[in-house]
């Protein structure tokens, strides 16, 4: 365990809190499996058994986005549906991430079509793209695990102290 | 008795043409008659078409042009084919029947002229049009008198155009709103 440099003894942990905040998201990333189409199949054999999803802390697929925090756009989005796609991530609560999963979700795919989204990136910002028609459960699994080095890489104090403009520390 | 005799007498002069291909039956009938025609179709005792599959639209648009083309390349004379393209309309609605006593299916297509583009519902024989007409009216702008809920099925309600017509691009006509929506 790389994130919690510690200093320990008989009862006591000593680190930065920081740090202490990324490894409690890195695990427990909710997901919230949004399946609009193929790959959303591929997602359900990711979260069952034999990929076992959890074995990531994406434990429990949340079906409420407001207690979600990776959202997996497994799916093709139509132009009717982004309203909906649009909501449901503005409804998921701070921090949150997003995957876009399958050549729909990340360009249309071969729908270039007057009913489907060129890419769920015109609407939400994206946090990992996953290629393929649909792409392998391992694709989503390391999807995940590229969400988590994010979350690793995160500063969640410097972020909520520079949006109520505090002066930062260096 | 064939069945294309069948139907021609059940019809009579409402047929405006009617041609047998691999199988499929295909009548041709005016549009103003279209509700009295299949109504004729799905009380006949000998025919009993009493079951709709289908309803659905087609655009004409371009393919003026590729029937007049298409004879120069094999054969030298070119004197009927053009005409021949020219007399197709720009809409078609088709009507899928069956009839489920003998199995037997035929197709049922109106002619519908681009500044006429009004058929009468046949919500009114079988509830089934419902929704193939909505999706046509959607699709085509093709309207259907007497329809007991015409709006559009597949695109959002706000949405102008018909993009299955022919002179529509691939995307990005009309979509914008739905994008601007978001901001």
């Amino acid at each position: 365990m790389s994130s919690i440099q510690a200093y320990t003894g008989s009862g006591w942990i000593l680190t930065k809190a920081e740090e202490l905040i990324n490894w409690g998201r890195k695990r427990s990333p909710w997901p919230l499996p949004y399946g609009t189409a193929c790959c959303g199949i591929e997602m359900m054999a990711a979260l069952a058994a034999t990929y076992d999803m959890a074995r990531f802390g994406a434990e429990r697929p949340s079906f409420s986005p407001r207690q979600a925090d990776v959202l997996i756009e497994a799916g093709t989005i139509s132009k009717k549906m982004t309203p909906v796609l649009k909501r449901i991530y503005e409804q998921m609560a701070e921090p949150k991430w997003v995957i876009a999963m399958g050549a729909c979700a990340c360009s249309g795919g071969m729908f270039r079509t007057y009913s489907t989204l060129q890419g769920i990136d015109q609407v939400i910002p994206v946090d990992v793209y996953v290629p393929g028609c649909p792409p392998r459960p391992e694709g989503l699994l390391f999807a995940l695990l590229k969400i988590l080095e994010k979350i690793e890489k995160d500063h969640p104090l410097r972020e909520l102290a520079a949006r109520n403009g505090l002066e930062v520390c260096k | 008795m064939s069945q294309q005799t069948l139907v021609s007498a059940c019809l009579g002069d409402m047929v405006v043409s009617i041609s047998e291909f691999v199988g499929d039956l295909t009548v041709e009938v005016s549009k103003n008659k279209i509700i009295h025609a299949l109504e004729k179709l799905k009380s006949d005792p000998s025919l009993q078409f009493d079951f709709l599959s289908d309803v659905v639209g087609i655009d004409n648009l371009g393919l003026h042009a590729k029937k007049a083309k298409a004879p120069k390349k094999d054969e030298p004379q070119q004197e009927a084919a053009p005409d021949a393209g020219a007399t197709l309309p720009r809409f078609e609605v088709v009507y899928l029947l069956l009839s489920l006593s003998s199995n037997k299916r035929l197709r049922v297509r109106v002619a519908v002229p681009e500044d006429d583009c009004v058929v009468e519902s046949v919500t009114g024989l079988w509830r089934a049009a419902n929704w193939p007409e909505r999706e046509i009216y959607d699709m085509f702008g093709i309207r259907f008198k007497g329809h007991p809920d015409l709006r559009r099925l597949l695109m959002w309600d706000e949405f102008k155009d018909h993009p299955l017509r022919k002179d529509y691009p691939l995307e990005g006509k009309n979509e914008e709103r739905i994008l601007n929506y978001l901001d």
